[in-house]
């Protein structure tokens, strides 16, 4: 096989690095012919659907000590307030492309083409943003940079995180979550706040990571 | 049906071997017991001696060539025959001989397993009117797999009080040389483990590996625990007419004939 | 430093990876301790027994573990066509990768790539490579401070201590000894702290959020690398991870050449099994994703060696290389339970270290570690990717008596016995007669049945348990049968 170019570091040592790992990898395992493929008889797409994929979606949100609040489609905007109204929070920021409608005025959107300052994202008190979707058995939710989810920065330092979710954007399982998404994208998967089990293997929630996490789960067709 | 008796119930535990026996009779059964067999060479093998243990499988599987089935009152000896004779044959380009060795160890069955699955037999008429814990031997519970097999058996015992031994599927800390190798790490085990068994208040504490049974007796024996070791075959031989008794107790008046 | 391992390839690794003390004095010292036994205890009861109920709501456990261990296989079986795959996926995507043959090697990559980004300090993300390379030990000789930010870490890195556990690092500390810990080494820090984990947790917030806002340079390890889309994932739980990862300008990945995954697909399956089998959560709080240089940031991968091709030469013990670091094997190993991971003396600790280690060095490196098991069989069983601790340790065992016996003119006792015994046993009138000669034993033990004391090396069974006092014959010996 041949050197295919780009390869990073500088320099003939890292030439030689590079060879070398390769040349060893190849004496240890020899030539194998491509492989066959792997069985995968587990449950894969499709393959464990859910009855009340919302209702297994706030059961297991609630089970790692986020909150839930429900909504229909017409409501988003007035429960979002609602919502942040009951825990005080009042300097909020947005990422790019949240729809208007769930916006208050007073709200800051941050972080258009250059990324966002940390420190002036430190000075916000709760952050409001979409998802791309969600995994009901596993609580999940994915952000994926796109359109109302932004910058990743943004719905990680304010200590605050309020992610509204469409129940048709909730699939059952990981396999499903997968095969709906871009690699390639900037990515965080969010499963409760943030949490630690560093002392005694006991689960403490809230460390760096948003200590609050609340999700409003907005009805279909309405 | 033969019996392999293993190198330690043979040279240190023989009550064992004469349990099985009279277990397997009383089913019916003609127990034949090959002179020619040793040892299974687990022993080796686990101690980093792989070579040393080929000659032992080989003389195994010569002894049991033609025997139909082969019972074993030891879940790590048939484990090793499982698991092990084929794969040293293998190893030493011995393809004839790890053949001969797959089809004994097909024959191969850990005492529990032959008498649930092969003679289908829950109830083997046994009388043992002891508070009785049971401590899951590690190589049955997870190399073969062996489930609540000797617990189903335990519990067609007459007469026989059950208890629950806490973290009965923790190692007792035996593991061959490991014992000798690392004794202290060893010893904190078969001392978590003994205390499990005294909180259990049993009399008496089984399992069907002698190994383990070797290793807690040696435990309980050191602390003067008021608890005793005795084999599940030892348990399951135990009739009204021929009860159990303590090793070294005087032998009970009706002899074999 | 040459060692002739009998494989061609091999070129063992070399960091944090060697245990200064060998493994029975070692864990023999940490037994002593009754409060790392109790905190052990504590800590592995507590997560055993969530193991075990988040893994039983899956019903497909078994076939997620064995297409883990299929994956992991397809990938060490064509490691060489992967690791190209993703170097192009990575570079096509703005970043840089970099390989390294050693510890030695890699650390002066990140050295010079941190300098180059005039940084005098990083911000870490816990990260099992790093700790084996020693990289903050290379980078503090380098000038430049590493601050680890996951808890664990942190604690470890504040009580000038070694990590334990491959999860949780500092799992041999109770919160009481953690609140020591803080109060005495945390600039500013309340002198009234408490030990309420809540309370520590917050302590250690407010010790590192200026460092996360202002950190130039991260350091993380990577849990997955997709070689089809050059994709890199970091599973974590407290967003130190996604602090590391996310804030500062200038990102360093530096990943075990067997931790590529083939596609983008392959994380359904390890996504599972991972957080189940870690911290047995359903789900892991944050997973954070990103494929070459995103969102305005300067990307490196290192990609290393140190040993792993070594043990990729060995068809088998290879399968050590499917390891996804989930530390179930720790947390119910009853070896590990009693006497914590320093004892293992690589950073590498438990069942897996004690497979991993000896491969990574060279078994005459650690020739006692593939002993400090059982073989109680524990570890496979809860392993998600299916790797066969007891029977490499085995084969390992095996090795290590090989190599020590190369080392040596003369036989050690123990082989001596060995060979003895295999010789008794591989003739059954020899090994009757040898039985027969038991009953000499019998001169001990009369009184009880048990015999109290026995010479060396049994001496090492006589010191905490008795021995059986030997039958007055064999059973075989009994004639009653053909």
């Amino acid at each position: 096989m041949s050197r295919d170019g780009s390869a990073g570091g500088t320099g003939r040592d890292a030439d030689a690095a590079r060879a070398e790992v390769l040349r060893r990898v190849r004496l240890a395992v020899g030539t194998q012919p491509p492989g066959v493929g792997v069985s995968r008889d587990y449950r894969g797409v499709g393959a464990r659907p859910a009855d009340d994929p919302v209702g297994l979606f706030v059961e297991r949100l609630t089970d790692y000590r986020a909150s839930a609040y429900r909504c229909g489609a017409d409501e988003v905007g007035e429960t979002i307030a609602g919502i942040l109204g009951e825990h005080g929070r009042t300097r909020i920021c947005v990422p790019h492309g949240l729809p208007a409608r769930w916006t208050a005025p007073g709200w800051q959107v941050v972080g258009g083409d250059a990324p966002p300052d940390p420190v002036a994202l430190d000075a916000f008190d709760g952050v409001v943003s979409g998802c791309a979707l969600a995994i009901a058995l596993t609580g999940t939710i994915v952000l994926d940079s796109g359109p109302g989810q932004g910058w990743r920065a943004v719905t990680l330092v304010p200590d605050y995180h309020l992610v509204v979710v469409r129940a048709d954007q909730i699939v059952p399982a990981v396999p499903d979550a997968i095969a709906r998404l871009d690699a390639t994208r900037p990515m965080t998967w969010i499963s409760g706040p943030s949490a630690t089990s560093d002392i005694e293997f006991d689960r403490v929630e809230g460390v760096h990571g948003p200590r609050t996490l609340d999700v409003l789960v907005v009805a279909e067709g309405r | 049906m033969a019996l392999f008796v293993t190198c330690l119930v043979d040279g240190l535990v023989p009550r064992v071997g004469a349990a099985t026996v009279a277990v397997l009779e009383r089913l019916g059964l003609d127990v034949a017991v090959p002179r020619r067999q040793t040892c299974c060479g687990q022993l080796h093998v686990n101690s980093g001696y792989p070579d040393q243990a080929l000659a032992l499988v080989r003389n195994h599987v010569a002894a049991f060539a033609d025997a139909e089935a082969i019972v074993v009152a030891s879940g790590s000896c048939v484990a090793a025959i499982r698991h092990q004779h084929v794969e040293l044959a293998r190893a030493a380009g011995d393809e004839g001989l790890a053949a001969a060795a797959a089809a004994v160890a097909a024959r191969t069955y850990e005492l529990s397993e032959f008498l649930v699955d092969v003679c289908g037999v829950l109830d083997v008429g046994a009388w043992f009117p002891h508070r009785v814990t049971l401590h899951q031997a590690c190589h049955a519970l997870r190399l073969l797999r062996t489930g609540d097999r000797a617990r189903r058996l335990l519990d067609r015992v007459e007469g026989i009080e059950l208890v629950d031994l806490p973290d009965a599927d923790s190692c007792c800390g035996f593991g061959g040389t490991f014992a000798l190798k690392n004794a202290s790490v060893s010893a904190a085990m078969l001392a978590d483990k003994l205390r499990a068994v005294d909180a259990t208040g049993a009399t008496v504490v089984t399992a069907g590996d002698a190994s383990c049974l070797t290793h807690l007796g040696g435990g309980l024996s050191r602390a003067a625990a008021g608890a005793r070791t005795v084999h599940l075959a030892e348990i399951l031989a135990a009739t009204r007419d021929r009860p159990w008794a303590p090793p070294g107790a005087p032998p009970h008046p009706r002899r074999r004939p | 430093m040459t060692v002739f391992l009998g494989l061609p390839t091999a070129s063992p690794g070399v960091g944090n990876l060697h245990a200064a003390t060998p493994f029975p004095t070692a864990a023999a010292e940490a037994l002593r301790d009754d409060q790392l036994r109790r905190n052990l205890s504590h800590a592995t009861r507590t997560i055993r027994g969530r193991r075990l109920q988040t893994v039983a709501e899956l019903d497909d456990w078994e076939q997620l573990r064995a297409a883990g261990a299929a994956i992991k296989d397809d990938v060490l079986d064509h490691l060489d066509r992967y690791l190209l795959q993703l170097e192009q996926a990575v570079t096509a995507r703005g970043g840089t990768v970099h390989w390294a043959r050693d510890a030695a090697e890699a650390n002066a990559i990140v050295v010079d790539l941190v300098r180059q980004a005039g940084a005098t300090e990083v911000v870490k993300v816990k990260s099992m490579v790093t700790a084996e390379i020693g990289l903050n030990e290379a980078l503090a000789r380098g000038g430049i401070g590493a601050v680890e930010t996951d808890l664990a870490e942190l604690i470890v890195q504040l009580g000038r201590d070694h990590p334990s556990h491959i999860l949780v690092p500092a799992i041999h500390r109770n919160r009481r000894e953690i609140r020591d810990i803080f109060r005495r080494e945390m600039v500013g820090v309340d002198p009234a702290l408490g030990d309420e984990p809540a309370e520590l947790v917050e302590a250690a917030r407010a010790h590192l959020r200026q460092r996360f806002l202002t950190a130039r340079v991260a350091v993380s390890g990577a849990n997955f690398a997709i070689a089809e889309t050059g994709t890199l994932a970091v599973v974590e739980s407290e967003g130190n991870g996604r602090m590391c990862l996310t804030l500062p300008r200038t990102l360093i990945t530096v990943m075990g050449i067997e931790k590529v995954l083939p596609s983008w697909r392959d994380l359904e399956v390890f996504l599972q099994l991972l957080p189940r089998s870690s911290t047995a959560e359903r789900m892991n709080p944050y997973t954070s994703m990103w494929t070459g240089a995103v969102e305005g940031q300067e990307f490196h991968l290192v990609l290393l060696d140190n040993g792993r091709t070594a043990t990729l030469a060995d068809p088998a013990g290879r399968a050590a290389l499917r390891c996804i670091r989930c530390s179930a094997c720790l947390n119910v190993c009853p070896v590990y339970e009693r006497t914590g991971g320093h004892a293992y003396g690589s950073v590498y600790p438990g069942p897996i270290g004690a497979v991993l280690t000896p491969q990574l060095t060279g078994v005459a490196d650690h020739p006692h570690l593939p002993f400090a098991s059982t073989l109680c069989g524990a570890c496979f069983d809860a392993c998600p990717v299916a790797i066969d601790i007891p029977r490499m340790l085995v084969h390992l065992r095996a090795q290590a008596v090989a190599a020590g016996a190369r080392q040596r003119r003369l036989p050690t006792s123990e082989a001596a016995a060995m060979s003895v015994l295999g010789w008794l046993m591989s003739s059954p009138g020899r090994w009757s007669a040898a039985l027969r000669a038991l009953w000499l034993g019998r001169v001990l033990g009369r009184r009880t049945g048990w015999i109290r004391r026995l010479p060396p090396p049994m001496s090492a069974w006589t010191r905490s348990r008795d021995a059986p006092r030997p039958p007055r014959r064999p059973f075989r010996a009994r004639g009653r049968r053909r």
